[in-house]
Order: C-alpha cells, then sequence, then structure tokens
C-alpha cells in the first residue's frame, strides 16, 4: 500500500513524542547552565601548572626545561627560563620559569605537553568556562592564573594526582639514597685517602 | 599594431550558452561555500539546464589548513593532535591509521590489549559516524530536524563512552606509537556493552522510520547512480564503493591490527545508487556491532603501550612506511617517510573523502539539481579531510 512506510514511520516519531512525557529515558538534553552533566575524571580541558605547598611562586615545579614549549603541537605556550636557581621540592638547585604563557585561544586542548613533562608540573584542568570579553589579553593565561595547588590536582583528578604523588616522592626516595650514598663513599674515601702530591706546577712549567 | 594591444575580450570565449538542442538557455550557478546542504565550506560550480545538471565542478581548498607541511616541521608524536582535525567525526580511526604508519617506520609491536581498544573504538566510531551520516543524508531531502535528532541522540551516549575514555568527545587524541595512552576506566566496558545491547533496537526504530519511506524511496532510488567500472577506476573506496558493489574492505584485504580474529561479512550493493548507500550503512553498522560483541567478549587484561616505545625523543629509523585502515569513510591512508630526525621527511595523508569526492559530476550528469545534493550527501565528505 503506497504511504504505508509514511505512516509507520509516523508511529515511530509518535512513539518516541509521547514516550518523553513518560519516560526520562527519551528525554536526553540538559538546560545548560541551570543543569549541568556530571564531567569525566579523564575531562581534559587546558593546562595549569601545579605547585605545592602554600606559595604559589615558591612551590611550583615547573623546572622551565621548555620541552612542552617545544613540543606543543600550535606553540602556544611561551617560557622564559630564570637567571638563577632555587632548591626544588628535591633539594637541588634547579631553574624556574620567569615568565610562562599560554595563549587559550590557540591551544587546542591536547594534551602533549601534560605526556611530555618529566616533572609531574604541568596538568589539564577540568574548568571549561574560560570566555573572556578581552579577546587579547584576556585570552592570554598568565604565570600568577596558571599555578593551582596540588590540592586542587587532588581533586579534580584523583587517580591520576595519586599517581603522580608517588612519583614524585620515589624521586625524592632516589635522590636521598643517592645523597646517603655519595655520603658514605665520601667519607670511605676520605678515611683511605693515602693524598698522592700532584707534581708541582712548576716542574711542568720549567721543562 | 602588435597582438598584445588587443582587447583580451576578443579572445575569450564564454562557456556554451545553449543546451545542446539549442532551445534552452544554460545557467551557471555557483553553490555553496555557504550553502547549508554542502556539509562545510564547500562550492559546487553546477551548469544547468532547466534543472538537470550539464556540467558540476567541485570547487574546494576553503578549509586548507596545511597539514601536511605543518606535521613535516614537529615530531611525530606532535602530528597525532592534528589528525583528529582532519575527519572530526572520527578522530579516532584517524588516531589509528596515522599510529599504524608511524608503528611500521619505527617496528612497534602493539599490545594484545591495546589492539582490542583500538578496535572497540573505531567499530564504535564507524556506528556514530554512519548514524549521523544517515542523518544529514535525510535532512538534505528534506525531513528536518526528526531523523538527524534521533541520530544525535545515539551518537551522544557514543561520545559520552569516547569522553569517560579519553578526556575529549570528538577531538580525541588517544592513540599513540605502541598502543594507546591511558587505560579503560573502570566500567567503561560495561557501560560500551550496554550501549551495543541496545543499538540494534535502535537501528530498528531508525529503519522502520526510514528505509520503508515512499518519499524517500522516491527521492533516492536510481539517483547518482554510480557504475562499478568506475568505482573501481576512479579508486573509490569505502561505502560508497561498496554500494556499486565492489569487495573491498581493507579489514578483510589487509586484515590490520587483528580483524582477522572476527568474523563478520562484507555488505555489497547492487545498483550503486543513493539508496544502495544509504542501506550499506545500515548493514554495517549491524556488522559492526556483531565485531564489537566479539571484541567486547575477548578483551584481554595486559599492558596497553609497546614498553620500547619513546614518547620523548622518538627517532625512528630511516625508510618509508604506509599505514591504511578502512575508517567509516573508506581507505584512509597515511604515507611516512623518515629520515631519522624527529620529524618526518613526508607525511602524506591518502584522504577517502577527498578522491570519493571526484566521481561526483560523473554521479550527477543528468539529474536535478536537488538530487545532486542529495548525491552528495550520500558520498559522505568532511571538509576538513577533503582540503587538510
Amino acid at each position: 500500500m503506497l504511504g504505508e512506510g509514511i505512516i509507520k514511520g509516523m508511529g515511530e516519531t509518535a512513539r518516541n513524542f509521547l514516550g518523553s512525557y513518560v519516560s526520562k529515558k527519551r528525554l536526553t538534553t540538559l538546560q545548560y547552565p541551570e543543569e549541568r552533566a556530571p564531567q569525566f575524571p579523564n575531562a581534559r580541558q587546558f593546562p595549569f601548572l601545579v605547585y605545592d605547598g602554600e606559595d604559589p611562586e615558591q612551590g611550583l615545579r615547573c623546572v622551565s626545561c621548555q620541552i612542552c614549549e617545544k613540543e606543543c603541537p600550535p606553540k602556544c605556550i611561551y617560557i622564559v627560563k630564570s637567571k638563577d636557581k632555587r632548591v626544588d621540592y628535591k633539594g637541588q638547585m634547579q631553574f624556574y620559569p620567569a615568565t610562562f604563557n599560554i595563549d587559550i585561544s590557540v591551544c587546542m586542548s591536547c594534551q602533549i605537553c601534560v605526556e611530555v613533562c618529566p616533572f609531574e608540573s604541568i596538568k589539564m584542568d577540568t574548568e571549561f568556562e574560560l570566555s573572556s570579553t578581552d579577546r587579547f589579553a584576556g585570552l592570554l593565561v598568565r604565570k600568577p592564573q596558571l599555578a593551582k595547588s596540588n590540592d586542587h590536582y587532588r581533586k579534580i583528578h584523583p587517580h591520576d594526582a595519586a599517581e603522580s604523588d608517588a612519583a614524585l616522592a620515589a624521586e625524592v626516595a632516589k635522590v636521598q639514597a643517592k645523597a646517603k650514598a655519595d655520603a658514605e663513599a665520601k667519607a670511605k674515601a676520605a678515611a683511605a685517602k693515602v693524598a698522592p702530591a700532584a707534581p708541582p706546577p712548576e716542574a711542568t712549567l720549567a721543562k | 599594431m602588435s597582438a598584445t594591444l588587443e582587447t583580451p575580450a576578443k579572445n575569450y570565449e564564454l562557456r556554451p550558452k545553449l543546451s545542446d538542442d539549442g532551445e534552452t538557455e544554460l545557467l551557471e550557478v555557483s553553490m555553496g561555500p555557504h550553502h547549508p546542504s554542502t556539509h562545510g565550506v564547500f562550492r559546487m560550480d553546477v551548469v544547468l539546464d532547466g534543472e538537470r545538471v550539464v556540467r558540476l565542478k567541485p570547487v574546494f581548498g576553503y578549509l586548507h589548513r596545511n597539514h601536511e607541511k605543518i606535521a613535516e616541521g614537529t615530531s611525530y608524536l606532535s602530528s597525532m593532535p592534528y589528525t583528529d582535525r582532519l575527519d572530526y567525526f572520527c578522530s579516532l580511526t584517524n588516531n589509528w591509521a596515522y599510529a599504524l604508519a608511524v608503528e611500521k617506520l619505527a617496528g612497534l609491536q602493539v599490545p594484545e590489549r591495546a589492539e582490542y581498544i583500538r578496535v572497540i573504538t573505531a567499530e564504535l566510531t564507524r556506528l556514530q559516524n554512519h548514524t549521523c551520516l544517515i542523518g544529514f543524508l535525510m535532512q538534505d531531502m528534506g525531513a528536518l530536524g526528526t531523523p538527524l535528532m534521533y541520530a544525535f541522540r545515539e551518537r551522544e551516549k557514543i561520545l559520552d563512552l569516547f569522553e569517560a575514555l579519553t578526556g575529549a568527545r570528538m577531538m580525541c587524541n588517544y592513540m599513540r606509537f605502541g598502543g594507546c595512552r591511558v587505560d579503560l576506566p573502570p566500567g567503561w566496558l560495561a557501560a560500551a556493552q550496554r550501549i551495543v545491547d541496545e543499538y540494534p533496537r535502535f537501528l530498528d526504530e531508525f529503519e522502520t522510520l526510514l528505509s520503508g519511506n515512499e518519499i524517500i524511496i522516491a527521492r533516492s532510488q536510481g539517483i547518482g547512480v554510480l557504475p562499478r567500472e568506475l568505482a573501481v577506476n576512479a579508486g573509490i573506496t569505502g561505502p560508497v564503493a561498496r554500494a556499486a558493489g565492489v569487495d573491498y574492505d581493507l579489514r578483510k584485504v589487509d586484515k590490520y591490527g587483528i580483524y582477522d580474529r572476527f568474523s563478520f561479512r562484507v555488505p555489497l550493493g547492487d545498483h550503486g545508487d543513493t539508496y544502495d548507500r544509504y542501506m550499506i550503512r545500515i548493514l554495517e553498522m549491524r556488522e559492526s556491532l556483531k565485531i564489537l560483541q566479539q571484541a567486547l567478549k575477548d578483551i584481554p587484561a595486559g599492558p596497553i603501550i609497546d614498553p620500547k616505545a619513546k614518547l620523548r625523543g622518538f627517532r625512528p629509523k630511516a625508510g618509508e612506511a604506509y599505514g591504511r585502515i578502512e575508517a567509516p569513510k573508506g581507505e584512509l591512508g597515511f604515507y611516512l617517510i623518515s629520515d631519522g630526525g624527529p620529524n618526518p621527511f613526508r607525511y602524506r595523508v591518502r584522504p577517502p573523502s577527498f578522491i570519493n569526492l571526484t566521481v561526483l559530476e560523473d554521479m550527477c550528469l543528468g539529474n536535478t539539481i536537488a538530487d545532486a545534493v542529495i548525491t552528495l550527501g550520500s558520498v559522505d565528505i568532511v571538509l576538513g579531510e577533503v582540503d587538510r
């Protein structure tokens, strides 16, 4: 019969339409600003810099190695390395970023910077409402806005943060073990030292 | 007087203004690049005799982003997020094709579990691509809204799965050379299983809505016919070629990854018209569901990435490799030449949408302009991939 297919199709739409009054499953939309979809633990939006402790400036984990700047596909990271060094979480002297800017209008949230960072210092945030009324300065995110505490990271990605904390603790343990071994070796060497005197420099000069 | 001073208008031959029988005047229409039915910034230069298409020239390049040259200037890893943007509906299959090429180049082995994850994500990608494509095709025919909204409702569920796994809905950037980036989150397989189990019901609903609809049959049967010989000669791949009866599916031909372990069939069409191209996609989704059922049942535990794979300082040895997969739109290939450096010496994409578009004129000639829109819709192009 001509028109049978159309009638069947209409029946299908009618079932969906009327069904939406009785079944929550057929109503799949959310009224966005009032209602919000739950976020997934893996969600990624925009990078931030992790700091330990209380001071965002002093506790910054970034050592300004500039790997992320090099690997960033759209090249939206801009880093200026510091002139001096400071003590990092392992107790070693390291550089720190004097400037760390990310151009959020260029960033494509790909997470490559997070993956290549060897110091667990740049991570992905889940904040997505990032619009600004100023399209130049408002979209260039500088170091103070980028720095967020490790507690924040633990809150948004609990599983990843636990892994990252464990990796850092292992690093610290390794450094301490090495320092201890070095100290022991040094003590041993000092004890066993018989002082083989180097030839005086005058002798070589005279030749 | 020298010839150079002559006005160019004297030698400038205008296109024929009259039809072959000399009775009607031809009209040249530029459809696009902002026409809503062209699926992006794509222009068709159409010459019309009344309502019939006499000549059709696809014009593209409005979305050219210099993808291949950019890839030659950055490291292998940095190109991975750019491959998401080729065919932005199917980022996971794009990732796979690129990863496959680099793995061939560097000789990396993919662990078992990662292979299964790749198959599952690729087939889910195929499901959502074909579902949406049918929605868009119906919209081109004038069914504004309903089928497309139903398609998007289902696609949303699959995108939620992708977001739970990769962190992004469309720009997944998930696969890595020698495996995958992160392991499946807890409960992901159960959620995927639920969607796969419910999907046939949606397909039945979709088919009740569309397959027997007289308007769709009248609009699409015998329209935009692609002959089998032409499909083979022009290098057409994917559902468009299979609708024309060409038995060519890389999952069967190449058996890349672990596709030799799954039992599934390759649906083929007889007529090569728009209705066949619609039907092929419905049937392919049903076969994809079969693969998904098997893969979700068999997925083993284990590592997800080759321990030899290096993230920083990745330099494959000099050589060349071509990795290709059956993307939802056809054969997607990446051709790489390495000179041993950190970035490829040559990087070339074989985009299925672009090559399938080359026969658009042959399919549209003689049909009406409204049929040209449907024919374009049934070829399934994404301009991000056509223009790269």
